[in-house]
């Protein structure tokens, strides 16, 4: 067998493609709460980016791993509140604010890691924490099962269990229901008394609060470090994600175990020798794939959304 | 000048006061000397002759940008494809300013047509996806901004080296395929001419032809298109493709006209400048270039911070960022419009 | 004496003093209104469509926020600024639209905003048991676990009565809840009312039916463009009082129908068997119907029963699942609608905003969408400015269109002026077919009976006209030939609308009477359809 493939059926390849999915799979939980309350949250990507040099500095000057983790969950519901301020109050088109916010995110971090660590590249020189990997104790012997997911970082569980705690929340509480009556119908929960702005605020919230701790693990649990940049299209690929899950968590799920599948994937044809450049494109270009295959599927079967 | 106007443009001047100001707020967080540093950024641009030029000179890739995102933006679409198709128009002039042999002036057109033509690609791609099965532009063209962004340092690095230079640079571009700098102290160059030209088409384009009064009207309400019998999804994707072209057109301008070798790493940024711009313009293609300049002057201002001062460059996207959300913000001052409403109203109804 | 000690006794429940509201295009809909309410009346608020009825309700409701006055409940100012402050002061609104979510459930719905829960969860069922007796007490029965999509109009109005009941509401108002009855619907509803104010509740009508008025209201208040005109005992007035006060002269609306052609025009319009689904609905079911020059043929019907899909369908704007549309002799099915508008058709939309203008755009810009590509205005390549503007200024001539200028933003005109643009260019394009949906809802009478005037006279220069309409006094008075619709079936054709009975008809839109289905198509097509 080409040593490749041989390396694509084992264990340790499923158990990278779990770790790489974790910031997706955040993001496009935080995609689907947004969503389904009823506004596009493009500012993913910049939320994601925020918090991971959020958490870098903040574990860096505190020492504690969890104390990074916080604040980067924390930044992230902060610019969720910041998206719903401008989007909400001051009735900026949503779209425009996720960019505005993105563009921010991109930059700002550079000048702020520049203010803090004097490098406009990586934050090498913070000592910066991870977040611990855990050993599920009885998980970890079973065959197969064992060695892909028995030894992971904790917010890869995190983010497997968020999908649960997402799916309990929109679908079995009454904050849940009024969050998604707040999407499908405004008025109607505006006639009830339900305040629209303040549970799009929440929604926002949470949904940088997912973002955030994807974006922790990036750079506290993926690699050690803060890179420029180093979201690459995540929060892109995490509204795919949402749109090929049907804006349901479990849905959500599965489409980010796709594109885990796909940035796996590519990690591992590093060894090929094929020009990098055509290896890190595969994640995009499926994305790309996807979302036309998919979107076609939903037009045969209904209209056009925007008409 | 009509209240809508003059509201406008109070609303936009507001808007840059503020992020000007939270601008001014973070310098003083992080500097030592927050006076100093805010002094080189706002009077920077005009320190010399030589800034003086590279100001001028860096709105002109700014204004194909801006031109290209007033043209999607115009009919409703959020192309955000603008920074991958100036990338990979840039990287496709350059091939055609290495590889072709022709007389000068009809090699500098050939460059500038390849550079179109990569760009117009570039637009197809998610106007086609859009179009066919409508899939979301915006997703579509972030993810080919880094597909173009690997494809182009792809090409470079494999069949555009030049393996003399230390760098990871392209061969020189012909001498033939230049545009010609106009002074030897700054690089101004003739591509000033042709991004004027390209401003005039885009603003004939959009009011003054058909398929511009088409896009125009799907931008403002593309249920009234269809309605109306404009045929909304091939407008959708021309659009996209004309973006493309003059946001192509605009990458390889700049490689003709200023480096004559591919030399960036990373996509240099101007496809997201472009968006502030369109926006500042309210997509009029003839207030594109006065954008494009305030742009150019926020960049260079905040490159001869960075060089004087402890402030870094990136400072400048925090206002960047600001005037965006401001000048979308419908809700921003709309009280005091409000109030001029509510007077006129009353002052109507007492004077009949 | 004792009548009067009665009426100082009837204190009011609800005042609202002084109230001015102006809409940020400057369109004043309510001027310094003062209107009060008594506990455990019904009170009709009745005025022509944009007379600031529902804008009245919505600053009650807060939803609209006024720019001037004060509201008053039980004797004590209140500030409501928010529908939750109005439930708090037991205010329940139910909409001309419905405030539901369609894909939650009946018992969602009504519960929403006041949930029950278990711990952390919502108690699904505690939810369903309080909807079935919440039903049952107040004689407005539902099945609490149904999708609200898949149940029928009357049932969710029900739906929306319960939720403001549910949340203590003492004053209910309803905006023009009949709208979208049926007959039957409409008499359960007024029982279930009159029910209500016996026990104690009060309620505040809001409708321009005025049979339905002197039916069940004690008082009656009359608004008319933003001022409100007086408020009378319902018992001591005339609907022809009534009528007087809403329009502000003595004429009733009775406009001429198109002259009858001495010879029968030739066919315009032909559409045969047309079926269209949509979400697995059959809601156009074997229609078929033809126009000819020369004539009006209204289109009847309750809302809802597929005259907008047979609209859309006819002008391409959503696709036909089988059948046939013919225009001017060439087949239109399945056509884009710019193709179809080639073929000579014009199309007055249901929803102006959406379908009639770009509100951004100017009023030239907009008079253009449909001939943008044609001599004058272009060459098919690049716009003549010039003539773009010159026409703009003959056709706001031609059909009265107040504005400053051509130039003007066309979201900055009022609801009349913006249905005159849509009028205007429509009817400018010497147009072979003109399907006119709902042409003069929301507009003032003097607009009204402007395009009542242009369609007369388009028809009596030889255009053929479909006109549907949920007015059936509008209908019956501008047609010359009628059809009624039910559940998306053609289920009765006239030839002659002169002498025909409003209650006949009436009988046919709730489909208790009709026509056998070949019986139609031969009397209209002149032989049964294949």
């Amino acid at each position: 067998m080409h040593p490749l493939l041989k390396a694509i059926f084992s264990a340790s390849f499923a158990a990278s493609i779990l770790r790489v999915t974790t910031p997706i799979l955040f993001a496009a939980l935080g995609s689907v709460v947004a969503d389904l309350s009823g506004v596009v949250n493009i500012a993913l990507e910049g939320m994601m980016l925020i918090s991971a040099l959020v958490g870098v500095i903040v574990s860096a000057f505190t020492g504690s791993a969890w104390m990074g983790f916080f604040a980067g969950a924390a930044a992230g519901v902060l610019v969720g509140l910041v998206l719903g301020y401008f989007h909400l109050k001051l009735r900026t088109n949503v779209i425009l604010a996720g960019i505005a916010l993105n563009l921010l995110a991109s930059q700002g971090t550079v000048f702020v890691l520049y203010a803090v660590a004097h490098d406009k590249g990586v934050s090498s020189s913070l000592p910066s924490k991870v977040m611990p990997e855990v050993q599920l104790p009885i998980i970890k012997d079973i065959p197969v099962l064992g060695p892909i997911i028995g030894k992971q970082n904790i917010l890869t569980y995190m983010s497997l269990i968020a999908v649960v705690v997402i799916y309990l929340f929109l679908y079995k509480t009454s904050f849940g229901l009024r969050l998604r009556a707040v999407g499908e119908n405004p008025d109607a929960a505006d006639s009830v008394g339900i305040s629209v702005h303040k549970v799009r605020f929440i929604a926002l919230a949470i949904s940088g609060a997912l973002a955030g701790m994807g974006g922790v693990h990036l750079s506290m649990g993926y690699v050690s470090w803060f890179s420029r940049n180093m979201t690459s299209g995540r929060g892109f690929i995490a509204l795919a994600a949402k749109a090929l899950g049907r804006t349901h968590p479990i849905g959500a799920f599965f489409a980010s175990l796709l594109f885990g599948l796909t940035d796996a994937l590519s990690n591992y044809m590093q060894s090929l020798r094929v020009p990098g450049e055509f290896i890190q494109m595969i994640p995009y270009v499926v994305t790309l794939v996807v979302l036309a295959v998919y979107s076609g599927r939903q037009l045969k079967s209904g209209r056009f959304s925007n008409e | 000048m009509t209240r809508n106007t003059w509201f406008e443009l109070l609303r936009t001047g507001v808007a840059i006061a503020v992020a000007l100001l939270i601008g001014f707020v973070v310098t003083w967080l992080v500097s030592e000397s927050p006076g100093e540093a805010f002094g080189y950024f706002l009077k920077g641009p005009f320190t010399s002759i030589r800034r003086l030029g590279a100001f001028l000179e860096a709105a002109v890739p700014l204004t194909f940008t801006g031109l290209a995102v007033s043209l999607v933006f115009s009919a409703g679409q959020f192309n955000m494809g603008a920074e991958g198709h100036f990338f990979i128009g840039a990287v496709a002039a350059t091939a055609a300013g290495i590889f072709f042999d022709l007389p000068p002036v009809i090699h500098t057109l050939v460059c500038l047509a390849a550079g179109m033509a990569a760009g117009a690609i570039g637009g197809f791609i998610p106007g086609i996806l859009k179009a066919r099965w409508n899939a979301s532009e915006l997703v579509a063209s972030l993810m080919l901004n880094y597909v173009f962004l690997k494809l182009g340092m792809y090409l470079i690095t494999y069949h555009l080296r030049d393996p003399s230079a230390g760098a990871l640079v392209s061969l020189p571009l012909k001498e033939t395929s230049w545009l010609p700098q106009f002074t030897r102290t700054t690089k101004l160059h003739a591509g000033i001419l042709v991004m004027f030209l390209a401003v005039f088409l885009c603003y004939y384009f959009l009011y003054r032809t058909t398929k511009g009064y088409e896009a125009r009207m799907t931008g403002h309400n593309i249920s009234f298109a269809r309605y109306s019998g404009i045929p909304v999804l091939s407008v959708m994707l021309l659009v996209q493709v004309l973006g493309g072209a003059v946001a192509g057109l605009g990458g390889a301008v700049e490689m003709l006209g200023i480096y004559r070798r591919f030399q960036w790493q990373a996509s240099p940024g101007y496809g997201f400048d472009g968006v502030i711009i369109a926006i500042l313009a309210r997509n009029n293609p003839l207030l594109v270039p006065v954008a494009a300049v305030f742009l150019a002057y926020l960049r260079v201002g905040a490159d001869v911070m960075a060089l004087y001062a402890d402030v870094s460059a990136e400072m400048v996207s925090i206002i960047q960022a600001v005037i965006i959300l401001l000048v979308t913000a419908e809700a921003f001052l709309a009280g005091y419009r409000h109030r001029l409403t509510l007077k006129e109203v009353k002052q109507r109804a007492s004077a009949s | 004496m004792r009548v009067q000690a009665e009426l100082q006794a009837a204190s009011p429940i609800l005042l609202m003093k002084g109230i001015t509201k102006v809409y940020p295009n400057g369109l004043v809909a309510n001027s310094n209104v003062t209107f009060e309410v008594r506990k455990g009346e019904i009170h009709a608020l009745v005025g022509e469509n944009g007379a600031g009825k529902t804008t009245l309700m919505k600053v009650l409701f807060g939803l609209e926020k006024p720019d001037e006055g004060s509201i008053f409940i039980k004797g004590r100012e209140v500030r409501i600024s928010s529908p939750n402050d109005a439930i708090k002061h037991g205010v329940g609104m139910v909409h001309q639209h419905f405030m539901l979510a369609p894909s939650l459930t009946v018992a969602e719905n009504i519960v929403l905003g006041a949930e029950p829960t278990r711990g952390i969860w919502f108690d699904r069922k505690q939810a369903e048991l309080m909807c079935r007796e919440l039903g049952e007490k107040y004689g407005l029965p539902v099945g609490p676990s149904a999708k609200i999509k898949d149940v029928p109009v009357g049932i969710r109005q029900r739906v929306e009565i319960l939720k403001a009941l549910l949340r203590g509401s003492e004053i209910l108002v309803l905006d023009e809840p009949t709208a979208v009855l049926t007959p039957q619907e409409t008499e359960e509803l007024f029982e279930a009312l009159k029910s209500l104010k016996e026990m104690g509740h009060t309620i505040i009508f809001i409708s321009h039916k005025l049979r339905e008025v002197k039916e069940l209201s004690d008082r009656v208040t009359v608004m008319r463009s933003g001022v409100l005109v007086g408020t009378r005992d319902t018992g001591q007035v005339t609907v022809e009082e009534i009528s007087r006060m809403m329009v502000g002269r003595d004429v009733v609306l009775r406009p001429l129908r198109p002259k009858a052609q001495e010879a029968p025009g030739e066919v315009r319009l032909v559409v045969k068997n047309l079926n269209v689904v949509r979400d697995s609905t059959h809601v156009l079911r074997d229609v078929s119907l033809q126009v000819r020059a020369g004539e009006i043929l209204g289109v009847a019907g309750v809302e809802g029963n597929g005259q907008a899909e047979l609209v859309e369908a006819i002008t391409g704007l959503s696709p036909v699942d089988r059948g046939e549309v013919w225009v001017c002799g060439q087949d239109a099915t399945g056509k884009s609608p710019g193709e179809i508008r080639n073929m000579g058709l014009s199309h007055i939309p249901q929803d102006r905003m959406v379908f009639g203008v770009a509100s951004r755009a100017s009023i030239a810009e907009n008079l253009i969408s449909t001939r943008y590509n044609k001599q004058p205005v272009s060459n098919g390549f690049s716009l003549d400015i010039k003539a773009i503007s010159g026409l703009g200024r003959e056709l706001m001539g031609r059909f009265e269109i107040k504005a400053s200028s051509a130039q003007q933003p066309v979201g900055t005109l009022s609801g009349g002026n913006i249905q005159k643009v849509v009028v205007a260019r429509e009817f400018s394009t010497e147009p072979k077919v003109i399907i006119a949906n709902q042409p003069t809802r929301g507009i003032d009478i003097g607009a009204t009976e402007s395009v009542h005037r242009y369609l007369v006279e388009a028809t009596e220069s030889g255009t053929a006209v479909l006109l549907v309409s949920a007015d059936l006094t509008e209908v019956m008075s501008l047609s010359n030939k009628l059809i009624v619709m039910y559940e998306g079936q053609v289920v009765a054709y006239f030839d002659e609308v002169e002498g025909l009975d409003e209650e006949e008809i009436g009988l046919y839109m709730l489909g208790l009477k009709r026509q056998e289905p070949d019986e139609v198509a031969t009397s209209m097509m002149g032989r049964p359809v294949e």
